[in-house]
């Protein structure tokens, strides 16, 4: 009885204080998304052109992000069925584009205003144990040039 | 000393290739951290301690790589690569590669 009686406690814990920070977390991203928009990032492997680059430099952000209890439980119930496991879609998305600002905030620290080559690389850190996802780790990388022409 | 993940640097010519360097560390899990991390794992959120170790494992791996280039004479490091694999279970090595070469 005090086990159910837990759990259900640790499930409304999660559930509440998850949905909160996701909520904050997404709002902080938007606004932060809007203020990096000057950085243009490329997945392409060479510079736009040679002319005007000046510098290069490595620049790189990671993230580790946690699941709340709920979802845990949510996509536990959802590996019986199978489908579509949207509360860990909604996690990893928080997590790369979260990665991707932190390369950026580190490309205009160093002053340097295109990034070519973004490679996103992904890792669970897994508790223990138990086989299950409990956190993610997404670091983002690339080069980051000084460019004077426009593109 | 140089460090890019493309194959050129603008405005550069690459004199002599070096070959591949390296530079890997493996780290594990600290226990307080592990216990803030079990708390975060009700309630969700971003695991600031664990975002440290690994930006600075990832910086020691880079710092190793940088002191063989340097060690064989290069001033610069192109296609420069990372990679994680987690080694055991509360251990993760982090390893970075790339290619040594002399800039003119």
């Amino acid at each position: 009885m005090y086990d159910l009686m837990f759990l259900f406690i640790l499930l409304l814990l999660g559930y509440f204080f998850g949905q909160m920070a996701e909520k904050r977390h997404f709002r902080s991203i938007i606004k932060r998304e809007e203020e990096y928009r000057e950085i243009l990032t490329f997945a392409k492997r060479f510079p736009i052109s040679n002319e005007g680059d000046q510098k290069a430099e490595l620049v790189g952000g990671n993230v580790v992000i946690s699941v709340d209890y709920f979802k845990r439980f949510a996509a536990s119930l959802r590996n019986l069925v199978g489908g579509r496991v949207t509360t860990y879609e909604s996690l990893l998305e928080r997590a790369r584009r979260e990665a991707i600002l932190r390369m950026k905030a580190d490309a205009r620290r160093k002053g340097l205003n295109t990034i070519v080559n973004v490679k996103l690389e992904t890792a669970s850190i897994s508790k223990g144990s138990q086989s299950q996802v409990g956190a993610v780790e997404v670091y983002a990388y690339g080069t980051g040039l000084l460019s004077s022409h426009n593109l | 000393m140089i460090i890019t993940n493309i194959e050129i640097i603008p405005g550069r010519r690459v004199v002599q290739h070096l070959g591949m360097v390296q530079g890997n560390t493996v780290r594990s899990k600290h226990v307080g951290r592990d216990l803030m991390a079990s708390f975060k794992n009700i309630f969700g959120g971003e695991l600031v301690g664990y975002t440290e170790l690994l930006t600075e494992s990832r910086e020691e791996a880079v710092d190793r790589m940088k002191q063989q280039a340097e060690a064989i004479g290069a001033n610069a490091i192109l296609n420069v690569r990372f990679s994680t694999s987690s080694v055991a279970a509360g251990a993760a090595e982090l390893f970075a590669y790339g290619t040594a070469v002399i800039l003119e």
